[in-house]
């Protein structure tokens, strides 16, 4: 350290001016990247926010008027923020914790395992349009199969995509059901955990229990935390099952954020309030993300790295 | 009288291995038996929608629902691929159009970007590899409205240019990927070729690429999969029926079979057009398992 500060009061040495150049050489592509698709948008984007802008006539100034006007006369905006907490508060701590006591399940001796395995993983990569399209068929009042097999056994149908109370519950199920990438991950992190601390605690008379809770929790917090942020970011964007399962219906109860932002912007042409709502989403999903890593200290254990 | 108390001990010892050998016997059921319900409950909706696919209207509308179709209607595939829409046109432009040019984008860019961040040394790199990494936590709502102005104002739209081009200047998430495996290759090997006066091109094309073969062959499987899967993109910028992509043209289907009351076949065909388009992805899993579950591992672990 020490080194590198000598060195560079002096300027860079030959080596370190050819090294940087040749580092800024190779990732190039994604500096230029960063600029075109990052940084100017970003920027523009800003100033989007404070215009009034249709595409058809240039941006007019209004100030804070796309903010306020959200903020107080926008019918729909506390609607899309109630649902869309609603989704990300239950869906994401809800799978992942399904995912991480399958991924116990799984990490135990079992016959099959590889098979277990993929079958909890491939609802994660199928096509969001497919699981929209099997889930629409699935939950149907009338005709789908979760509600003939309940009226075989003699209960009511339920009504999980008609009725405005059941349509984030419903998404959230089909999140859930979509939790086999993080098992995947928490299943590999299972297996570094070292076999000589369950061995400890064994010989300390710990139960089942108790180690899962001592020991397999603490080892995997860093990964839960990384599941989490991931989690909670993507969910906050959550656009396209909401848009194919049920469009935002019934009576707006399952309009999520993002596709009130859609429509703001494509359907009402209205780009600078979309904008605004963008800069907004963008504000929370930071604010939640450095909340997270703040309070996790609490919680997360970090071996000897810290 | 220490016998007396050796055997009870012995005795009680006994009773308590007979006792934990039971519990054993009865979690290790219990396990399975929760596993085969779990696995089941994951399988079913998957299963349904092939099931779903071979029924006719009467049999996709009867209560209780019908899990063997007798008989089967094999034809609702071939004739909800060919009927209303031309889902062929569609499978060109989803292969073709998105899924090649912007996996082999991505994989060539992010392993030239990678490897600036991994294998040398320079001054403020890790300043810019943190900001790469930062520009994940973005939503793409925020750049969605002034990339669409700029696409539109390049006359892009309606055509798969703002799907493909932003690939050839690498995808973070890869990036990263691809780093992280070039971290874990020894450092003495790059040295070794340095010394014989190799450049760092060189180095990648001879010494580090033979030895990334299961990490490229990760990003392909993800990004391929990304592009296939794609809603969102395709929406925004493409809208003429021949220019979308497959995941689009399931939709349309629904639309079209929905729009004035449920037209014949409605859910089959829709079934058969998702069984269609999901089954490359279920194939690609079972020939590439360990690649999927390695690189899902490597993506979540050194977070």
């Amino acid at each position: 350290m020490a080194a590198t500060a000598g060195s560079r009061s002096s300027g860079l040495s030959r080596v370190e001016r050819r090294n940087l150049l040749l580092g800024l050489a190779f990732i190039s592509p994604w500096i230029i990247g960063f600029l075109i698709f990052d940084v100017y948008p970003l920027a523009s984007s800003l100033y989007y926010s404070l215009t009034r802008y249709d595409l058809i006539q240039a941006p007019v100034w209004i100030g804070l008027g796309n903010y306020s006007f959200t903020f107080t006369k926008d019918p729909s905006f506390w609607n899309v923020v109630y649902n869309t907490f609603f989704y990300v508060v239950f869906s994401v701590p809800l799978s992942i914790a399904a995912a991480f006591l399958i991924a116990n399940l799984l990490n135990s001796k079992i016959v099959g395992r590889s098979i277990f395995r993929g079958i909890i993983y491939i609802p994660s990569i199928v096509p969001a349009v497919c699981t929209a399209m099997v889930w629409l068929l699935l939950l149907n009042i009338q005709y789908g199969a979760i509600n003939g097999m309940l009226q075989a056994v003699h209960l009511r149908a339920i009504p999980f995509l008609s009725n405005p109370n059941l349509s984030k519950p419903s998404l959230v199920m089909i999140a859930t059901w979509a939790c086999g990438g993080t098992v995947v991950i928490f299943l590999a992190s299972l297996q570094d955990v070292s076999r000589t601390l369950y061995e400890a605690a064994t010989m300390d008379g710990a139960n089942a229990w108790q180690r899962f809770l001592n020991v397999t929790l603490p080892m995997c917090s860093p990964v839960i935390l990384f599941n989490l942020t991931i989690g909670f970011i993507n969910s906050f964007q959550e656009f396209t099952l909401p848009w194919l399962l049920t469009n935002g219906g019934p009576a707006a109860s399952s309009e999520m954020y993002s596709l009130h932002l859609y429509r703001t912007a494509f359907q009402n042409l209205r780009m600078g309030t979309a904008s605004a709502l963008a800069w907004l989403l963008f504000i929370v999903i930071v604010a939640f993300t450095v909340v997270l890593f703040r309070t996790s200290g609490r919680w997360v254990y970090y071996g000897g790295e810290r | 009288m220490t016998a007396t108390a050796k055997t009870a001990r012995d005795l009680t010892t006994a009773a308590a291995v007979r006792r934990s050998k039971a519990t054993h016997i009865i979690t290790e059921v219990a396990k399975y038996v929760v596993l085969l319900l779990l696995s089941a409950s994951f399988f079913f909706p998957l299963f349904y929608m092939f099931v779903s696919a071979i029924k006719n209207d009467s049999q996709v509308y009867t209560v209780p629902p019908i899990l063997f179709p007798n008989p089967a209607h094999w034809q609702n595939f071939y004739n909800a691929w060919t009927t209303t829409f031309n889902f062929t046109q569609m499978a060109i432009n989803s292969i073709f159009r998105y899924c090649l040019p912007v996996t082999l984008a991505t994989v060539i860019v992010c392993t030239l970007v990678g490897y600036g961040f991994a294998r040398i040394k320079w001054v403020g790199r890790d300043f810019l590899f943190y900001l790469c990494m930062g520009t994940m936590m973005m939503p793409w709502q925020v750049t969605m409205v002034p990339l669409f102005i700029i696409y539109r104002t390049l006359k892009w739209t309606n055509s798969y240019l703002p799907l493909v081009v932003p690939s050839l200047f690498g995808v973070p998430y890869f990036i990263f990927l691809l780093r992280q495996f070039m971290m874990t290759i020894p450092e003495e090997l790059s040295d070794a070729a340095r010394i014989d006066g190799a450049n760092e091109l060189g180095i990648l094309i001879r010494i580090i690429l033979p030895l990334m073969t299961p990490a490229l062959t990760v990003v392909a499987l993800f990004r391929w999969l990304g592009a296939w899967n794609d809603y969102l993109g395709p929406l925004i910028y493409l809208n003429r029926a021949d220019l979308y992509p497959l995941a689009l043209g399931v939709n349309q289907l629904r639309v079209a079979q929905m729009s004035n009351g449920n037209q014949v076949n409605t859910f089959p065909y829709l079934m058969a057009v998702s069984t269609i388009i999901a089954l490359p992805i279920l194939l690609l899993f079972f020939f590439a398992q360990r690649t999927f579950i390695e690189g899902i591992s490597l993506t979540g672990i050194k977070g």
